[in-house]
Order: C-alpha cells, then structure tokens, then sequence
C-alpha cells in the first residue's frame, strides 16, 4: 500500500427539507424562540450607496414556483468591501460602516413563492490575477430537493460594461446562458427593484457554480 | 500588503463524488428541482474565500440548550434525553473556531413544530426543535436535545426519515457553506432511507451517523453521542501571489 495523505473528507451535504424555518427562519414556520432571529438586516442603517430592493422566484423544471426555498445572500459594500477579517478591498485599507454584515438570509413565500430582500448595491471587487469583477451578490440556494446547495451570483442590468469585462461571466462558454444572472432594473414607488428569477431546471437554466 | 499568513490559499475542490447528486430518481423531489446543466467550475475568488462572521451577542447563551429553550419554567420536553456533541474541524483536521451551528429536528414523536407539518404524532408544549451556538476556539461545540423520531414522507408509499437533526454550518467563507443531518448509530432505517442513500460512497454515509460516546454522558442524566463535522480545508498558497499571477 501507499502511504496515507490523511487528509479529513468533507462532511456530504444532506437536503434541507421542507422544514428548515424552524432552524434557520423559526418565525416563519408559526413560532417565537429566539431573541433575534439572523440575516434580516443585510447593510444596516449606516452603510453608504444606493438602497435597492432584490427579489424574484425560484422555479422548478415544470415552471413552477418552489415555495421551500431558503437563500442566502453574501455581498461587499458599495466599495468593494466585504466584511470579513481577510478582505480590505484591492489596497488592503478598507472597513466596512458599522452595522454592515453583508450576509442575509431569506425564504420564499409559503403561498406565492416570491422571495426579496433590501440591501445597499455592492461595489466592484478585485478578483483573481489583478482582474475586477463586477458587482454582485452571492447567492446560495437550499430547498427540499435540493441534495447540495446551490451557488450562483446576481449581476445588474445597468452595470452592463463591467459585466462584459467581468471574468466569471465571461468564463461560461454558453454565452446565451450569461443572461440569466443578470438583475431586471425597475422603479417601483421610486424604489429600486432588481427582478432575479431563478430556474433550477429547463431550456434558461440558471448558471450555478462549483465553487 | 496584509500581511501573509498561513491559511490564505484557495479551498480545496469540493469531491462531488463524495457528495449526493443533484439529481437522484429515488429522491422523488430531486428530479424537477436538480440543475442538468454541468456547475461551471470557478477558481477562488475573495467572494468565495469570505464569508459572514458571527459573534456571541448575535445568540444567546442558552440558543444551545433545546431540553430548554421552549419549554416553559419546570417543565422539559418528552423523550430521550441527549447531548450532541463534537468539533468543526477543516479537511486538513485543524479546528474551525467561532463558527456558527444551527440545528433544528422533530420532536421524540416525529412531528416538527411547524405550520406545514400535519404528521399525526403529537406536538410537544415544551420542545421548539431548533437550536444554535458557535464553536469555541478548539472547534469544539455542543447541544442539549432530545432524541427525534422517525416520520414518514411522501416519496414511495411507505418511507420512513431515520431519526434526524438538521444541522448547519458557515465555517470562515461562504465556500465552505454547509447543510446536512446527523443520523444516529445502529438506525435500521438509515440503510432504506432515499435522501441518505443518494450518498454514493457507504464510507460517506458512515460521516454522517453519530457514534453513542458513553464517556460523555452525564450519569443518570443525558446520555451522548459525538458528531464532528468537516468542512473544507485550504491551501497554504498564498492567495495574495495568485493575485498577481504567480
Ligand atoms: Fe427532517
């Protein structure tokens, strides 16, 4: 025999099953446990940049929508800056205002299956190998069904020259696919309103990433 | 520049292999919910390789303790009594430190307390079914519960979900987001379960079913099982000299 790399292996992801309120989201499965519940306040009340709005589906591959979904969201500040002890932005100086977590966690509805959120709009971050990426919000999806989480990353309609020049979206072959993970821009009662759907199956497929 | 330290580098690829598939027949759901395009594979980048922080004012002290944190004052929740216990280590076996757990599960008779479940067992006044805590700086962390019961599901005619408990985990970037269950030793129906079974690898299946760990049960008072958990590790490459092109 070979020697041994003794390297642990990964814990194997399980679904999330139709019941992950009560663990991740208690008030929303009938029920006050906690003082606070987490991730309903993604960019505090202090945080700098434009106040948007991000909602959408998340739908089957029979065009349904899926109404046990939890996602959660993982974004920089309108400066490029996540709140994380290992990123300071692309000259290592930044902080992030007080309040600003840049994590947020939300389910679909029981009825309708729309999900939203309020945030500020991210800035640009530095990537891999000194290339910007353009802004975007990290999403991470589970649902019954759903055996490992899914990752994908919400871009914006009106950011369309940084997401030309942006290297994930351009590494995806398929360039009909880059489509579906740009954010719809609106107005609505003069806020801002981006529409991202999500199609876990089908022809529009969303691009989901091995991460 | 900040200055390099030793767990900079990418995470470790994710073994898909060791992972269920999106897709499996038998796990009736999957099959309209699973992605049939590949995943597009993306090196590191600092979106993945950072992740939200948690600090102890976001929970309370006793989030942990689920014999408690429903029930009302001198009462507890029906069925065996139990501690879950173990660390959050990262595929290279180091520690993950203040890192957030949540786990939520049924109650001992199988029902969730939880407007969508109409299973037949009884809802328990004293027991919510969620709880959460962060490791301490060894990785180490540990629950108060009780034992669930199984519950049958929609999915063949007769399934029947081995006694479970959700668990949840962050480590220190989003890349190492988690979701899985704990199942518990000697479960018969561990070996017929659907959702357990999408795991190719029985050694995989094994990760998941706690171990009873008589030494850390309180006598006459709460017997234990160990549960660790790994995420995945990371290169000791710097990130930063990926950054310009080395
Ligand atoms: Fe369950």
């Amino acid at each position: 025999m070979v020697q041994k790399l003794n390297f642990l292996k990964e814990t194997p992801s399980q679904t999330a099953g139709p019941y992950v309120h009560i663990g991740l989201a208690p008030g929303a499965a009938g029920f006050e446990i906690y003082d606070q519940e987490l991730g309903h306040d993604i960019a505090g009340p202090n945080a700098a940049g434009e106040r948007i709005r991000v909602e959408g589906l998340v739908i089957d591959g029979i065009g349904s929508p899926v109404k046990d979904v939890l996602l959660e969201a993982w974004q920089a500040n309108a400066n490029g800056v996540y709140a994380h002890p290992e990123h300071a932005g692309p000259d290592h100086t930044h902080t992030v205002d007080e309040g600003f977590r840049g994590w947020g966690r939300v389910i679909t509805d029981f009825d309708s299956g729309e999900w939203a959120f309020d945030t500020v709009k991210p800035g640009p971050v530095m990537g891999r190998n000194g290339q910007m990426m353009a802004p975007h919000i990290n999403l991470w999806i589970v649902a019954r069904g759903i055996n490992v989480g899914l990752n994908t990353r919400i871009y914006f309609e009106d950011e369309a020259e940084a997401n030309t020049a942006d290297p994930i979206i351009n590494l995806i072959e398929w360039e009909k696919r880059r489509a579906t993970l740009i954010a719809k821009r609106d107005m609505r009662d003069g806020k801002v309103v981006y529409r991202f759907d999500i199609r876990l199956q089908g022809e529009d497929e969303t691009v989901f990433f091995d991460i | 520049m900040s200055k390099p330290t030793k767990s900079q580098g990418d995470f470790y690829q994710r073994d898909r292999r060791w992972h269920p598939p999106a897709l499996d027949r038998n796990y009736k759901t999957s099959v309209a919910r699973s992605p049939q395009f590949p995943l597009i594979s993306l090196e590191n980048t600092p979106s993945e390789i950072t992740g939200p922080t948690f600090g102890h004012n976001d929970i309370a002290a006793t989030d942990n303790d689920l014999l408690n944190n429903f029930a009302s004052p001198g009462e507890s929740p029906i069925g065996e009594r139990i501690i879950v216990h173990g660390r959050v280590l990262d595929e290279n076996a180091r520690p993950v430190p203040n890192t957030l757990v949540e786990i939520w599960q049924a109650n001992a008779s199988g029902r969730y307390r939880h407007k969508k479940d109409k299973y037949l067992g009884a809802i328990d006044p004293n027991f919510g079914g969620c709880g959460r805590t962060m490791t301490d700086e060894d990785g180490y962390y540990y629950f108060r519960t009780v034992k669930p019961g199984a519950y049958p599901w929609r999915n063949w005619v007769n399934d029947w979900r081995p006694a479970h408990i959700h668990v949840s985990v962050f480590g220190t970037g989003f890349a190492q987001r988690l979701i899985t269950q704990l199942y518990f030793e000697g479960d018969p129906l561990i070996a017929r379960c659907p959702i357990v079974q999408s795991i190719p690898d029985p050694e995989a299946v094994e990760q998941l079913v706690a171990r009873l760990d008589l030494n850390a049960t309180i006598p006459l008072d709460t017997i234990a099982y160990k549960f660790d958990i790994v995420l995945r590790g990371r290169r000791s490459t710097l990130f930063e000299n990926r950054l310009e092109g080395n």
